[in-house]
C-alpha cells in the first residue's frame, strides 16, 4: 500500500488529506469538500508545477529575461529542467509570450517569455540623460 | 522651479497607482500625471517573475511581469502623462484645491500644483535591524526584495548557502526561487509558531522542496568579517524570547530579510496626513480619503496587502474619489464615525465611515483561528470564517444604509 501526505490549497482552509492507493484503487481521506477529493487524487497521481526562472539576452536593455513553462510539468522535474535551461541565452528584443524553447525534456512544453525586454540603446540615451 | 498645474497627481507606479490612472483617465479626469521614481513602472510587479497574480480579476493566473505589461499597456494607451525616474521629494498642502509635489527627474526638478492627489507609493521592507538582528555587518545581507531584483532583474546569484529570516510570503517564494537556481536555503527561520504566509506559499514553496521551517525560532547575529558565514539562530519561548541554550550555528553566505513590510508614508505625514499606528499607513474615510481633503490612498502606502487585487481596486476607488472631489469641489461634510478595532483583529480600513456609499473593509487577523465569527454588534452582523489567517486580509462589505443608522461602530472576530 502506498500511502501519501497532501495539503489542500485551493481554499484557506487547508485540509491535511491523506491519499493511499492499494492495487490500483486510490482513496482520500481528510478532505472537506469534494474540490479537495479531486486536488488529492491528482496530487498523489500526477503533481505538477509551472517552472519559473530568467534566461540570459544579449544586446537587452536588461541582462535577464523571466520565462515560465507553458503548461505545468512533473514536480519532480522541476529541479532538472531548471537544470537543462542553463545554457540557453535569447537575443533582444524579447516580446512578453515569445516562445525561447521548444518541447523542453521532451515534455512537450514550451519556455515562454513573460517579460518584454527591449533592444539595448545608446547607453546614455538609455539613462535619458542629454 | 518649473510648475505644472495638474488635475490629478499619482504619486507611484505600481499597481494601485496605475490602476488608478487608468480609471480617472477613464472617467474623464483631465490632466492626469503618474509619477515614479524608478526607470520602469509595475512597482514590485517587474521583480515578480512568479505566477499568483490575477486570478480573482481576471480570471487566469499571470505572473507579475506579465501583470505589470498589461497594466502599463493599459495606461499607455490612455491619455496620462507619465514621468519614470521622477522622485517626489516633499508634498505640502496649500489649500482645499492645491497641493504640491516637488520632483526631481534627470531632465530637471518639477513642482506640480495639484487639485488632487492619489499616494501609492508602496512599502518598504523592514531591515535586519529592525528585526533586531545584531553581529558583524558583513556582505551577503540583503532584503528579499533586495535578492529579488539581484536575480530576476539583473540576473545576480547573491549567494550558495542561504538562511532566510522570516516566513512570509515574500520570504517563501524567494526560498523556492534560489532552491531552484541551486542556492541550498538551509532554514527558513520564523519567530511565530505559525507560518507568516498563505498555506499555499508554504506547502509550493518549502515542502515542494523538502526546505526546513524553524517555527519559533529567531535569527540572532549575523558572523563574518567580510562576507556571512554563519548565523546565529535559537528558538524562542512563549514571550518571544530567544533560550539561550538553544543557540546554535548555520553556516551560510546569504542572509535573506523577510521580516515585512511597511508602509511608506514619510511624504503624506510631512503634510500634515494622519497617520494610523496600527496600519502604519494614513488614517482614510469610506472615500479612501486621507486627513488631507483631496489626498486618496491606495495599495501597500495605505494598508500592506497581500493580494494585487486588493491594491488595484484600492486605486481605482481613490481615482474615482478624486473625480468627484473635482466635479463637486470636494465632499460634503459629515460627522464621521470611527471604526473600533476589536478583539481578534490587528486592523480595520478604512478608519472613518459616514455611509455614503458602500463600503468595502479590509481587516487582517490577530492569530489563525478556525471557526471563527466576524461581529458587528451595534448591526447585529455576524459572519462564519471557516478558517482565519494573519496572512490572509479579510473583507467584508458593509451597506451604505447600514452604517448611517450606527451610532458607533465596532468590528471584533471571536
Ligand atoms: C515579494 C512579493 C510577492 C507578492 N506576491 C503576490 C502574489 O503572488 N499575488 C498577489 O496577488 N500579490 C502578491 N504580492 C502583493 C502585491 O504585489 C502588492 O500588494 C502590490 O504590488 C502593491 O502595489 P502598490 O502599487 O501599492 O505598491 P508597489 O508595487 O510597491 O508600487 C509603489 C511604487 O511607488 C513608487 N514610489 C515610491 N515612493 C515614491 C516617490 N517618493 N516618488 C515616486 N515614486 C515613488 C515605487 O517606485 C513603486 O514603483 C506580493 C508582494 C511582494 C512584495
Ligand atoms: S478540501 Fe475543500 S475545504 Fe479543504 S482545503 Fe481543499 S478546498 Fe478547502
Amino acid at each position: 500500500m502506498r500511502r501519501i501526505e497532501v495539503t489542500c490549497i485551493l481554499c484557506p482552509v487547508g485540509c491535511r488529506l491523506t491519499v493511499t492507493e492499494e492495487d490500483g484503487e486510490w482513496k482520500v481521506e481528510g478532505y472537506g469538500c469534494r474540490r479537495g477529493l479531486a486536488y488529492g487524487l491528482e496530487e498523489a497521481q500526477n503533481p505538477s508545477r509551472v517552472l519559473i526562472t530568467v534566461i540570459p539576452v544579449d544586446d537587452g536593455e536588461l541582462p535577464v529575461v523571466p520565462v515560465k513553462t507553458s503548461k505545468p510539468i512533473p514536480k519532480n522535474l522541476l529541479l532538472k529542467a531548471s537544470k537543462a535551461l542553463a545554457g540557453l541565452r535569447v537575443k533582444a528584443p524579447v516580446r512578453l509570450g515569445q516562445v525561447i524553447a521548444r518541447n523542453l525534456l521532451d515534455l512537450d512544453v514550451n519556455i515562454v517569455a513573460t517579460r518584454s525586454i527591449k533592444a539595448r540603446r545608446d547607453r546614455v540615451e538609455a539613462d535619458g540623460q542629454k | 522651479m518649473p510648475t505644472r498645474r495638474v488635475d490629478l497627481l499619482v504619486v507611484g507606479g505600481g499597481p494601485a497607482g496605475l490602476a488608478a490612472a487608468a480609471r480617472a483617465s477613464e472617467l474623464g479626469v483631465r490632466r492626469v500625471v503618474l509619477v515614479d521614481e524608478r526607470r520602469w513602472l509595475g512597482g514590485i510587479l517587474p521583480q515578480c517573475i512568479h505566477p499568483g497574480f490575477g486570478l480573482h480579476r481576471y480570471g487566469r493566473d499571470m505572473t507579475g511581469c506579465e501583470l505589470a505589461e498589461k497594466l502599463i499597456d493599459r495606461v499607455s494607451s490612455l491619455d496620462v502623462d507619465v514621468y519614470t525616474e521622477a522622485h517626489t521629494v516633499r508634498m505640502g498642502y496649500e489649500s482645499y484645491l492645491s497641493k504640491t509635489a516637488e520632483v526631481l527627474t534627470p531632465r530637471g526638478a518639477f513642482r506640480f500644483r495639484a487639485k488632487t492627489v492619489v499616494y501609492a507609493a508602496g512599502a518598504r521592507e523592514r531591515t535586519c535591524f529592525e528585526a533586531g538582528i545584531v553581529g558583524s555587518r558583513p556582505a551577503g545581507v540583503y532584503t528579499a526584495g533586495e535578492v529579488q531584483e539581484m536575480m530576476d532583474v539583473w540576473g545576480i546569484l547573491p549567494g550558495r548557502e542561504a538562511v532566510v529570516a522570516g516566513s512570509g510570503d515574500v520570504g517563501l517564494i524567494v526560498a523556492r526561487r534560489l532552491t531552484l537556481e541551486g542556492v541550498k536555503v538551509k532554514a527558513v527561520v520564523e519567530l511565530m509558531p505559525y507560518p507568516g504566509g498563505l498555506l499555499r506559499n508554504v506547502v509550493q514553496c518549502l515542502e515542494d522542496y523538502q526546505i526546513p521551517l524553524l517555527l519559533s525560532h529567531v535569527v540572532l547575529a549575523v558572523e563574518g568579517s567580510k562576507r556571512v558565514e554563519s548565523v546565529l539562530v535559537a528558538e524562542v519561548d512563549e514571550n518571544l524570547r530567544a533560550r539561550e541554550e538553544t543557540v546554535k550555528r548555520i553556516p551560510c553566505d546569504l542572509l535573506v530579510i523577510a521580516v515585512g513590510l511597511i508602509p511608506r508614508v514619510e511624504l503624506l505625514a510631512g503634510a500634515g496626513a494622519m497617520i494610523d499606528p496600527k496600519t502604519g499607513g494614513p488614517v482614510v474615510n469610506e472615500f479612501l480619503e486621507t486627513s488631507l481633503p483631496g489626498v486618496f490612498a491606495a495599495g501597500n502606502a495605505l494598508v500592506i496587502n497581500d493580494l494585487v487585487e486588493h491594491a488595484m481596486e484600492q486605486g481605482e476607488l481613490a481615482a474615482e474619489s478624486a473625480y468627484r472631489f473635482i466635479e463637486d469641489g470636494g465632499f460634503r461634510s459629515a460627522s464621521w464615525k470611527r471604526v473600533r478595532v476589536g478583539d481578534g483583529l490587528r486592523f480595520v480600513v478604512p478608519q472613518l465611515l459616514a455611509g455614503f456609499r458602500d463600503v468595502k473593509l479590509y481587516l487582517r487577523a490577530s492569530s489563525p483561528s478556525e471557526n471563527a465569527r466576524l461581529l458587528i454588534p451595534e448591526l447585529g452582523k455576524s459572519v462564519r470564517l471557516r478558517s482565519v489567517r494573519p496572512a490572509e486580509m479579510i473583507t467584508l462589505t458593509l451597506k451604505a444604509e447600514d452604517v448611517l443608522k450606527a451610532e458607533r461602530l465596532t468590528v471584533k472576530l471571536v
